[in-house]
C-alpha cells in the first residue's frame, strides 16, 4: 500500500512492523499492528477486533422484555448499560412511559457504572501506563506522605502507612512470583515519576481495589446483584415500600440510607483520592502530548442522564449530546438516531460482506445487514488460523467501520466534556478550565492520551455528584407521596402493536451506545447495537478514512520498540471494550464464508 | 520472602494457636494421623503461593469483575498473598509477547503444579477464528496451557455450560471448557457471574485444603451448588402461605411476597445467591425484586422467558439436591404448587401444633 494521506494525518506501512497481541488490560480480545520509521515514530497504526460473538442473532425470535439481559452479558464490566438501553429501546418501540421513581433509580444505576467504571479504568487498567511499581520501592514513605498530604486531605497518608504498603510490596516483589506485574515494562524511560509519586499511586491502586466494590453495593440494592443487575421495561423491578407492613421486603428506609452512604463514600473516594493523583501523574507527564487523534477534528455524544422521566430530547439531558466534525468548535450539530443518512455502518474492511457488495455502502442500523466473511488480505502474511502480519488493505477486523455522516468520530468522557465545554455548560467547562489552569496549559492539551485520561476522572466526580443529586430527587418524590416504580400498561404483548420499531441510547463509560429493535408479532424481528468501541476501534472504511484507535497512534514516539509502553497507554485511554464493540452477527445467522490467504 | 499462607492468616489476624488447630483438622479430614501436623504446618509457613493462569475465551469479562469484588478475602490479598496470578489478560501489566512469555515460563517451572482458571469459552466454528488471541484461535492456546496444569476452574456460565453466546443457535458453536479438555479435573463454578465470595472461597478451599472440593455429578462444589435458591429463599414462607406478587409494583411486590408467579427460576436454580448472598451479603435478586433468572443452570438462556412461569418446580423438600432433580423426570405440572403450598402448610400446622416456632 502506498503512503497516503487522510484526516490530516500522513500513512505510511514501510517502516518496522510491531505487533501487539493480545493487548492487554482491556475487556476483551485486540490486536494492534504499527509501522514505525527510522526514529521509532508510529507512522502507521492497525486495529484488528478479535472476538466475536453473535448476540443479535441470538436475540431472534425471543421475548422483547428478556432482551435487557441477554444484551447486559455484551460486556460486564460495563454492567447494566447495554441492559438500560435495551429498555429503553423497547419503551421506545412500544411507547412505554416509566414513573419518575424509575427514572431516578435508573440514572442512580447508570452513575454508579460511570464513577465505578472510571474508578477501575484508572487505577487497574490504566494507572501501570504511567506508575512504575518498581520504582516505588526505593521511595521515602516520609516524603511520600508529605507529597500525598500536599495534594489532599485523605487521612491515610502516615509515614507509617505508606511504610507498611511497601514493606508488602517487597516482600512480594522479592518472592520472585510477582503475579500480574511479571515482564512489565518497569524501568522503561517513558516512566516519568519520581519514586514517592509511584509509591502513592501503587498505595491507592491497592485502596481502589478494596473501595470499588462497595460502590456497586447500590446495584446490588436497586438491582439485586452486580455484576449484571436486574432491569425491568416499564419502570425498574425494586419496589418502594417505606410506611407500611412488608417494608422489610421492599426499598425502604434502611435501604435508602444505604445507597446515601455509599453515595458520599464513592463522592469523597473520587475528589480526594482519584482528583488529586490524576492531576498529580498528570503534572509529570505534561509534555507527553500524544494521541489525541480523532479528538480535535469529530468527536460524538448521544447526551444521557434525563433530569425528567420520558424525555430524551438534548435538553432534558444532563450528559451533552451532539457532534463536532473537521475540527470546527463552532459548531455543534444535532443527532438525530432514526435518520437513516446520520449513522451508518460500512464493511469494506470488516470481516462481513453486504448483499449485492460491500464496497463503500453504508447502512442504517434499522435495515442493518450482516453477513459475516472472514478473510485476511491478499498481502496478510502467516495462515489464516495462524496470522502473522495484517493486511490493512483487506478486510481486518471484527469490528465494523460505523461513520456519523460519513464522518469517523471518537466517542467517550472526552467527546462529552469537549461538546459540554463548547456548549459552555459551566457543568464540564468550569472543571476543565480548573484543571488546565493547574496543570498551567492550553486547551489545545485536551485533545490527547492525557486529555482522554484527564476527562475521565472529571466526568467520574461529575458522575458521584449527580448520584447525590438524584437520590435527592428520589427522596423528594417519595415525600410528595409517590411511591410508583413501574408501569404494567402495556406489560402483556396482547396489547402491543403487530409491528414497532424503537431505538434506545445511552452514554456508557466508554462512549455513546444505542440499540435498534424492530418488533413483529410480539417478538424481536431485529436487533442491532452500534457501541462506543465500534466508533473508536473502527477499522478503515470505503475512503481509507482510520477509526480513532488508530487516528491516536499516529507520529507517537516509542522509547523501545520491543516495549509497547506508549502503544498501550494511548489505547487504554479509551478504556477500549472488545466484547462490546465485536459481538455483531448476521440476523440470518449465515455461516462464515472463509477464504484461505493467497 | 514468599509471603505464606501461614503468614498471611497471622496478618489477618489469626493466631497460632488457631493455625495449629486448623492443621490438625485439616490432617483429620484428610484421613491423616496426628503425625502430620507438623508436616501440613509446615507445608503452610514455607510453600510458594499457586501460580493461576487465567485465560479469556469468548466471554463479557463479568467473572474477573465479579472475582474483584470479593469482600472476603479481599481480592487485594487473593492477588498479592493466596495465589499468584501470573497470567490474566485483564489486569496483567505486560502485554504481546512479554505477556505470551509468561505462559510459557510458568507452564514450565511449575509444571503439573499450576491451576488453570478459564473465563468464557472457545468457539469451534469459523476454525475458532471468532476468538483470535496472539494471531491464532483460543482453542489452541486453551489446549496448550491445559496439558500441563494440575486441575482446571471453569468459572461463571460460560465455561461451565456455554452461556449467552452459546444460547439457540449458537452461531460461533461456543462450547464450555469440558468438552474440549477431557483429561483434567475440571470444577465448574457457573452463574453469570459466580458470586464473588464464592469464587473466592472455591480457591481458598483448594489452597487450604490442597484438594478439589467434593463436586456433584455435573462437576460443580457441593459446598455451594448443593441446594436450590428456593429452599433457602427468605421469601418461602410466602410461597408456603399462598402469598404471590401478580404485578410489577403491585401490593405483594411492595410487602415483598413470593415472586414464583413473575416468573422466578429458584425452584430450579442451585446457587448461594438465597444464603451468601451478593456483594458482601448486601442483597441478592429475589430481595431486590425480581424473580431469579437462573443464570447458573445449563443452558438458562433457553428455558422459556425470564417472566414465564416454572411449571416443572419439583414440590418436596430440601432434601432433593441437584443430582436427583437433573436426573430429569418429568415433574408435577401446573398445580404443583398449590399441592405444595397445601402440604407445607399442613406440615407447618403439625409442627406449630407440637412446637411452637420451629421451622420446617
Amino acid at each position: 500500500m502506498a503512503a497516503y494521506e487522510t484526516q490530516g494525518f500522513k500513512l505510511d506501512n514501510s517502516g518496522k512492523r510491531v505487533v501487539v497481541d493480545p493487548v492487554t488490560r482491556i475487556e476483551g480480545h485486540m490486536r494492534v499492528e504499527v509501522n514505525l520509521d527510522a526514529n521509532n515514530v508510529i507512522r502507521n497504526a492497525v486495529s484488528t477486533g478479535t472476538m466475536w460473538r453473535g448476540l443479535e442473532v441470538i436475540l431472534k425470535g425471543r421475548d422483547p422484555r428478556d432482551a435487557w439481559a441477554f444484551t447486559e452479558r455484551i460486556c460486564g464490566v460495563c454492567t447494566g448499560t447495554h441492559a438500560l438501553t435495551s429498555v429503553r429501546a423497547v419503551e421506545d418501540a412500544l411507547a412505554i412511559k416509566i414513573p419518575e421513581n424509575a427514572n431516578s433509580i435508573r440514572n442512580i444505576m447508570q452513575l454508579t457504572l460511570q464513577a465505578h467504571d472510571h474508578l477501575v479504568h484508572f487505577y487497574h487498567l490504566h494507572a501501570l501506563d504511567w506508575v512504575d511499581v518498581v520504582s516505588a520501592l526505593s521511595a521515602d514513605p516520609k516524603k511520600t506522605s508529605e507529597l500525598a498530604q500536599s495534594i489532599s486531605s485523605w487521612p491515610l497518608s502516615s509515614p507509617g502507612y505508606f511504610r507498611d504498603i511497601q514493606n508488602r510490596l517487597k516482600k512480594f516483589v522479592e518472592s520472585g512470583q510477582l503475579g500480574p506485574f511479571m515482564n512489565g515494562y518497569w524501568g522503561n524511560p517513558a516512566y516519568k515519576l519520581p519514586p514517592e509519586a509511584n509509591l502513592m499511586a501503587v498505595t491507592h491502586y491497592l485502596e481502589a481495589l478494596d473501595f470499588q466494590k462497595d460502590i456497586v453495593k447500590i446495584h446490588t440494592i436497586y438491582g439485586g446483584k452486580n455484576p449484571h443487575p436486574n432491569w425491568l421495561v416499564g419502570g425498574v423491578p425494586c419496589a418502594i415500600n417505606i410506611h407500611d407492613t412488608g417494608a422489610v421486603g421492599a426499598i425502604n428506609m434502611e435501604r435508602l440510607n444505604l445507597v446515601s452512604y455509599i453515595i458520599d463514600r464513592t463522592i469523597d473516594f473520587i475528589d480526594n483520592v482519584y482528583i488529586p493523583d490524576l492531576l498529580a501523574i498528570a503534572s509529570f507527564y505534561k509534555d507527553w502530548t500524544h494521541g489525541g487523534g480523532l479528538s480535535s477534528k469529530s468527536v460524538l455524544s448521544y447526551g444521557d442522564i434525563p433530569d425528567k422521566a420520558n424525555d430524551y430530547s438534548a435538553s432534558n439531558l444532563l450528559l451533552p449530546r451532539g457532534a463536532i466534525i473537521n475540527g470546527d468548535l463552532s459548531k455543534v450539530h444535532e443527532v438525530d438516531l432514526r435518520d437513516p443518512n446520520q449513522v451508518q455502518e460500512f464493511v469494506d474492511h470488516s470481516w462481513f460482506k453486504y448483499e449485492g457488495g460491500a464496497a463503500g455502502k453504508g447502512l442504517h442500523p434499522w435495515d442493518g445487514e450482516t453477513v459475516p466473511h472472514y478473510e485476511l488480505g491478499k498481502n496478510a502474511k502467516g495462515s489464516s488460523t495462524n496470522i502473522e502480519q495484517i493486511d490493512e488493505g483487506g478486510k481486518y477486523s471484527w469490528i465494523k467501520a460505523p461513520r456519523w455522516k460519513g464522518h469517523a468520530m471518537e466517542v467517550g468522557p472526552l467527546s462529552r466534556y469537549i461538546i459540554g465545554y463548547v456548549q459552555k455548560n459551566p457543568e464540564f467547562k468550569e472543571p476543565v478550565d480548573m484543571v488546565l489552569k493547574k496543570l498551567d496549559l492550553p486547551l489545545t492539551a485536551l485533545f490527547s492520551t492525557l486529555g482522554r485520561t484527564a476527562a475521565r476522572g472529571l466526568e467520574a466526580s461529575w458522575a458521584a455528584h449527580k448520584m447525590r443529586y438524584f437520590q435527592d430527587k428520589l427522596m423528594a418524590n417519595l415525600k410528595a407521596g409517590d411511591l410508583a416504580t413501574a408501569n404494567i400498561d402495556k406489560w402483556e404483548p396482547s396489547t402491543w402493536p403487530a409491528e414497532a420499531k424503537g431505538v434506545g441510547f445511552t452514554e456508557a463509560p466508554r462512549g455513546a451506545l444505542a440499540h435498534w429493535i424492530r418488533i413483529k408479532d410480539t417478538r424481536i424481528d431485529n436487533y442491532q447495537c452500534v457501541v462506543p468501541t465500534t466508533w473508536n476501534g473502527s477499522p478503515r472504511d470505503t475512503k481509507g478514512q482510520i477509526g480513532a484507535f488508530e487516528a491516536s497512534l499516529m507520529n507517537t514516539p516509542v522509547a523501545k520498540a520491543d516495549q509497547p509502553l506508549e502503544i498501550l497507554r494511548t489505547l487504554h485511554s479509551f478504556d477500549p471494550c472488545l466484547a462490546c464493540s465485536t459481538h455483531v452477527m448476521a440476523p440470518d445467522g449465515a455461516e462464515l464464508t472463509k477464504v484461505r490467504v493467497r | 520472602m514468599v509471603e505464606t499462607f501461614y503468614e498471611v492468616m497471622r496478618r489477618q489476624g489469626i493466631t497460632r494457636r488457631s493455625f495449629l488447630k486448623f492443621c490438625s483438622l485439616t490432617a483429620a479430614s484428610l484421613g491423616l494421623g496426628p503425625s502430620f501436623v507438623p508436616k501440613i504446618a509446615h507445608a503452610m509457613e514455607t510453600k510458594p503461593r499457586t501460580p493461576v493462569l487465567w485465560l479469556h475465551g469468548l466471554e463479557c469479562t463479568c467473572c474477573s469483575e465479579s472475582f474483584i469484588r470479593s469482600g472476603h478475602p479481599l481480592a487485594k490479598d487473593a492477588v498479592l498473598s493466596m495465589i499468584s496470578l501470573d497470567y490474566d489478560d485483564t489486569i496483567m501489566t505486560a502485554a504481546g509477547h512479554q505477556a505470551e512469555a509468561i505462559l510459557e515460563e510458568v507452564m514450565t517451572k511449575y509444571k503439573g503444579n499450576y491451576i488453570l482458571a478459564v473465563e468464557g469459552n472457545p468457539p469451534l466454528n469459523q476454525e475458532g477464528m471468532s476468538c483470535i488471541i496472539g494471531g491464532k484461535p483460543f482453542l489452541d492456546q486453551l489446549k496448550h496451557v491445559a496439558k500441563d496444569c494440575k486441575a482446571i476452574i471453569s468459572w461463571g456460565s460460560c465455561a461451565s455450560w456455554g452461556c449467552v453466546q452459546a444460547a439457540k443457535p449458537n452461531p460461533t458453536q461456543a462450547t464450555p471448557v469440558h468438552k474440549v479438555i477431557t483429561d483434567k479435573p475440571i470444577i465448574k463454578v457457573p452463574g453469570c457471574p459466580p458470586i464473588a465470595e464464592v469464587m473466592t472461597g472455591v480457591i481458598t478451599y483448594m489452597l487450604t485444603f490442597d484438594r478439589i472440593p467434593e463436586l456433584d455429578r455435573q462437576g460443580r462444589p457441593k459446598m455451594f451448588y448443593g441446594q436450590r435458591i428456593h429452599d433457602k429463599c427468605y421469601r418461602r414462607p410466602h410461597f408456603d402461605a399462598g402469598q404471590f406478587a401478580e404485578a410489577w409494583d403491585d401490593e405483594g411486590s411492595r410487602k415483598g411476597y413470593c415472586l414464583y408467579k413473575m416468573g422466578c427460576k429458584g425452584p430450579t436454580t442451585y446457587n448461594a445467591c438465597s444464603t451468601v448472598r451478593w456483594n458482601g451479603g448486601v442483597s441478592f435478586p429475589i430481595q431486590s425484586g425480581h424473580g431469579c433468572i437462573g443464570c447458573s443452570e445449563d443452558g438458562f438462556w433457553d428455558k422459556g422467558g425470564f417472566y414465564d412461569r416454572v411449571t416443572d418446580i419439583n414440590a418436596f423438600g430440601v432434601e432433593s439436591n441437584a443430582d436427583k432433580i437433573g436426573m430429569g423426570t418429568a415433574g408435577v405440572v401446573g398445580a404443583a404448587v398449590v399441592a405444595h403450598a397445601a402440604v407445607s402448610a399442613i406440615k407447618q400446622t403439625r409442627q406449630s401444633r407440637n412446637k411452637p416456632g420451629q421451622d420446617e
